[in-house]
């Protein structure tokens, strides 16, 4: 203690400019911050915030960082999800995003049900599916309300393989569907013959396969895979080019294919190496089980879930226990694959953002230079854009380091009070759908989770503590 | 519909989003409808077909050959689109390089440069609790300048801190020295054997500057905040900084300055410094107690303090450097007519004005002002004067919207120019405070209505203090100089500069 007034004191300015310039002036070690009102001025905000600046959250916080970053997701096996997921059976389907209504469900959502549905058998057309909406028959459930994860409308329906990831350090577990490339794909909202078809081929060929190579090759560890993968330009969401080769190099040499052909067990191989995004679902499935590990911890402000179903945006928080805090999801700001146009995209959606709620995907832009083209900019953009993101997170994780920035880790662990302290909504990259069910892939972008969904929480977090 | 052109790049790999971004580039080209620039995988010749894109050469290319299609009104804005198209395939993007970027908020700061020491926060008042409490919760030691945090905060604050020994300055703490590092508003003082913890921020900066100008130092000053002396916070600082002081090898007299607390806050601090085994200074400005020991001295006034502080450590003593004579005092007083008895002053320090009040009761002067010792003198800072007058021209009235008036003199100014209308007005006295914060040259402001004013009246006598060392930034000799040959008489110390006024209106 008494070594403070011995050493010349490094001084962080908050406020007043002038005190900087002053600190800099006689030879002071110094260093600012840009400060603003926080939670963009507004009284009742700041009012929470104050609230939660406590030991109590530090401590909870602390807890949470040490739960996902010690957390470790292993691929364990391959089953159908009817046989894993006890709430997804029968004629009901899990989905992307915060919960929400057939009536509300936006065009891709809907033709990636229509779509799930006739591979289930349980319809043969957009029509049948609609009168099984209506008679309640056939209805829908948050895949992250039963530990489940899929990219874009995620549509996870009984008869689907689910890949199957296991914390081994903890005792939570995440589901994810098979990924199935981009153009007219269902997870898209399309629900042509082709898309059913691969659909069928990926349960009766490539499930099989994979679980077979698996079970020969042993439980696989996804850290590894994905801390290599930013090293080689991955960031883990749009891009997964590198992740993907790395899986296949793990399970390529064990898939033998008893009792298939040679030739489909070189699809089911070809199936992979050719589609860059298919290591994404497993990312987010290793994504899930790393922030449920987290999930859960009271006074806790770490952002536990950002996920969109293509009409909303919603959010879950640690601390807050099973509730979605809800926006409008936004529509993200795209580059389009030819024949597209601005007006076609469809609003956010999907539960990939899972990725930047662990600190990869745009948080990880940086990684990723390549992918940095998506916003149309540079490559200090991306750095912009990472740097941005270490303001509203807990961590850097040096287990996911980004060889650009001198190997500094990823930003990890969003701090829903640092995303209203700052007024900066988390970024996230993205694949954006047609706006109308069955067409498909438009294009790929960049988008910024909504405020409201963060002040939402914030408030009831508010509540909580008494401070509104 | 247009005309396709294309043109095919043999082996030439490119991520697909780059290629997406050229894509959108040359789509808004001038004369072109639509464009395809992808790798010919077979995924993306499905995408052009389906686009209505793919034309003859595009069949012929295998998945490593880059395609690019343009569909144009005329050959000419084709070819111009694949050139262009071209050329940005084989572009390196010129790298901005942007500012670093700042921080936004006190974490990321701490995160990335965990060495920082101390946390100094002047947000608006509302602010201030959030920002230090964060800084206390990443274990860093807070100054706090900013005003008008609620009290019961305030002791929030100062007892978490406690209890992770850490220190809080301030509330509305203006002035620190901790390391040899000034904060807020400070002189540049030498380093020497005394430790200053003080809830009066000018009172510091008097004691401070007078050690240097004495030719001794400190080792830190340590400002509280005024309210950490009321009962209500019960001078938690004040003990921390103390014991702090106590613990720290180099600091070998420790010094308390304070406007006078209650009762209970001194019995507390004697019990503390009486326990400490070091010399120790008591200066709560105008409070006699009686001294405890031959090691614990009570102070009443600011010189004293430095004074006494000043002989604990040194062996010689005590002197402050001449810049009046006796003769000069005499021909001010020799000006004046009969009628002129009054003091009026002028301060931007607080602890300068409510000392000049303590002298001049001690004189059986009452004095009127909007900080006043006697609360039925009290007059509202904007109201003419009546009789002796002292105002606080840094309480809150003046600084609303306004700089503090060590940086800004416009209010003084006037009011100089108001008082010497009155013909019983006998002395004007004001204080200069240098140091970082202040004004660059304050003398001059002042010299500037002081000889608007001799034009309204000339016999008025002034008197100023000037409270600083020859390292601040402004410089102490050039500043006594300038108000010297503008006539004014002036004093290191405001206990002197009080007491010469006293006795030029009393004579």
């Amino acid at each position: 203690m008494s070594s403070f007034f011995d050493k010349k004191v490094k001084v962080l300015n908050v406020g007043l400019d002038s005190f900087y310039q002053d600190l800099i002036k006689e030879g002071a070690e110094a260093v600012k911050v840009d400060w603003k009102p926080p939670g963009g001025g507004v009284p009742r905000l700041l009012k929470v915030l104050e609230a939660l600046e406590t030991e109590e959250t530090e401590e909870a916080n602390r807890k949470a960082v040490e739960a996902f970053t010690s957390s470790d997701p292993v691929l364990v096996d391959i089953k159908l999800a009817k046989e894993v997921i006890p709430e997804i059976t029968g004629k009901k389907f899990g989905h992307a995003g915060p919960p929400i209504s057939w009536e509300r469900m936006s065009g891709p959502l809907k033709g990636a049900v229509i779509g799930a549905a006739i591979y289930e058998g349980l319809a043969k057309d957009e029509k049948q599916v609609e009168e099984l909406v209506t008679s309640g028959e056939l209805s829908f459930i948050p895949n992250h309300d039963v530990s489940a994860v899929g990219p874009m409308a995620g549509v996870i329906s009984p008869e689907m393989p689910v890949f199957i990831v296991k914390n081994s350090k903890g005792s939570n577990t995440a589901y994810t569907n098979f990924n199935e490339g981009v153009g007219k794909v269902l997870r898209y909202g399309a629900y042509s013959a082709e898309v059913i078809e691969r659909l069928k081929w990926m349960k009766n060929v490539l499930f099989p396969i994979l679980k077979e190579a698996l079970e020969a090759h042993g439980p696989l560890p996804l850290r590894p895979i994905m801390s290599q993968a930013l090293q080689m330009g991955d960031e883990l969401h749009t891009r997964n080019n590198a992740s993907t080769l790395l899986f296949l190099a793990e399970l390529g040499p064990y898939m033998q294919g008893k009792g298939f052909s040679r030739s489909e067990v070189s699809q089911s191989y070809e199936f992979i190496a050719k589609n860059q995004l298919f290591f994404l679902n497993l990312a987010m499935a290793a994504g899930k089980v790393m922030m449920d590990s987290a999930s859960n911890i009271k006074n806790s402000t770490l952002v536990t879930v950002m996920s969109r179903n293509g009409t909303d945006f919603g959010i879950k928080v640690s601390g807050l226990g099973k509730e979605w805090f809800v926006g409008s999801a936004p529509v993200p700001k795209t580059l389009f694959f030819p024949g597209f146009k601005e007006g076609d995209a469809n609003p956010d959606i999907g539960d990939s953002a899972i990725m930047e709620t662990n600190g990869f995907g745009a948080f990880a832009s940086a990684a990723s230079p390549a992918v940095a083209q998506v916003t149309g900019a540079s490559v200090s953009e991306a750095l912009r854009i990472t740097r941005l993101m270490y303001e509203i997170t807990m961590i850097r994780d040096k287990s996911f380091p980004i060889p650009y920035m001198n190997f500094e880790g990823v930003p990890r662990g969003i701090d829903l009070r640092l995303v209203l302290d700052t007024n900066t909504a988390p970024y996230i990259n993205t694949g954006v759908a047609h706006k109308q069910a069955g067409m498909g892939t438009v294009g790929f972008g960049i988008v910024q989770a909504p405020i409201i969904c963060f002040t939402k929480a914030i408030e009831r977090y508010g509540e909580l503590v008494g401070a509104l | 519909m247009g005309k396709k052109f294309t043109i095919v790049l043999r082996n030439e790999y490119r991520d697909s989003v780059f290629l997406m971004r050229i894509n959108d580039l040359v789509e808004k080209t001038e004369g072109v409808t639509r464009a395809a620039v992808m790798m010919g995988t077979e995924a993306n010749k499905d995408l052009m077909k389906e686009a209505g894109l793919y034309t003859e050469e595009a069949r012929e290319a295998g998945p490593n050959d880059l395609i690019i299609v343009v569909e144009a009104e005329d050959e000419k804005s084709a070819q111009r689109a694949l050139e262009y198209a071209k050329s940005l395939v084989y572009k390196t993007e010129k790298e901005e390089r942007k500012e670093e970027q700042n921080y936004m908020s006190i974490r990321s700061a701490v995160s990335f440069e965990p060495d920082i020491d101390l946390v100094l926060v002047s947000t608006p008042g509302e602010y201030a609790y959030r920002e230090a409490m964060r800084a206390l919760l990443l274990n860093k030691h807070v100054m706090v300048f900013s005003s008008n945090v609620p009290i019961e905060k305030e002791k929030s604050l100062k007892t978490y801190a406690k209890s992770k020994n850490l220190l809080v300055m301030g509330p509305d703490a203006g002035t620190a020295i901790i390391g040899s590092v000034g904060l807020g508003f400070f002189n540049v003082v030498k380093e020497g054997p005394v430790g200053v913890v003080g809830a009066a921020g000018t009172g510091i900066q008097v004691v401070t500057s007078l050690l240097d100008l004495a030719g001794s130092g400190i080792t830190a000053a340590i400002g509280t905040g005024s309210n950490d002396v009321k009962e209500a916070i019960g001078g938690i600082t004040l003990k921390t900084g103390i014991n702090m002081l106590a613990s720290h090898s180099r600091t070998k007299v420790i010094t308390v300055i304070s406007k006078p607390p209650s009762e209970k806050i001194v019995k507390e601090t004697v019990e503390v410094l009486s326990k400490i085994g070091k010399p120790g200074v008591m200066n709560f400005i105008g409070y006699k107690g009686k001294d405890i020991s031959d090691n614990l001295k009570f102070a009443d006034t600011l010189e004293d303090a430095a004074r006494i502080s000043y002989s604990f450590a040194n062996s010689d003593s005590f002197k402050l450097p001449d810049w009046t004579s006796e003769n000069e005092v005499n021909k001010a007083e020799e000006k004046l007519t009969s009628d002129q008895v009054y003091i009026r002053g002028l301060f931007s320090g607080g602890t300068i004005c409510y000392e000049t009040q303590y002298l001049m009761s001690k004189e059986g002067i009452k004095t009127y002002s909007n900080a006043p010792l006697d609360k039925d003198y009290e007059i509202g800072g904007f109201e003419p004067s009546k009789k002796d007058t002292v105002l606080d021209m840094g309480a809150e009235e003046f600084v609303r919207g306004v700089p503090h008036p060590m940086i800004d003199f416009r209010f003084r100014k006037e009011r100089l120019l108001k008082e010497v209308e009155d013909k019983e007005v006998a002395v004007i006295l004001f204080d200069i405070v240098l140091g970082y914060g202040a004004n660059m040259n304050p003398a001059a402001e002042m010299v500037d209505a002081i000889k608007k004013a001799r034009k309204i009246n000339e016999r008025v006598a002034f008197v100023a203090s000037v409270i600083g060392t020859e390292k601040d930034p402004q410089g102490l000799n050039s500043q006594v100089e300038q108000l010297k040959s503008a006539g004014v008489l002036v004093y290191p110390s405001s206990t002197r500069a009080t007491q010469v006024a006293l006795r030029i209106a009393k004579r």
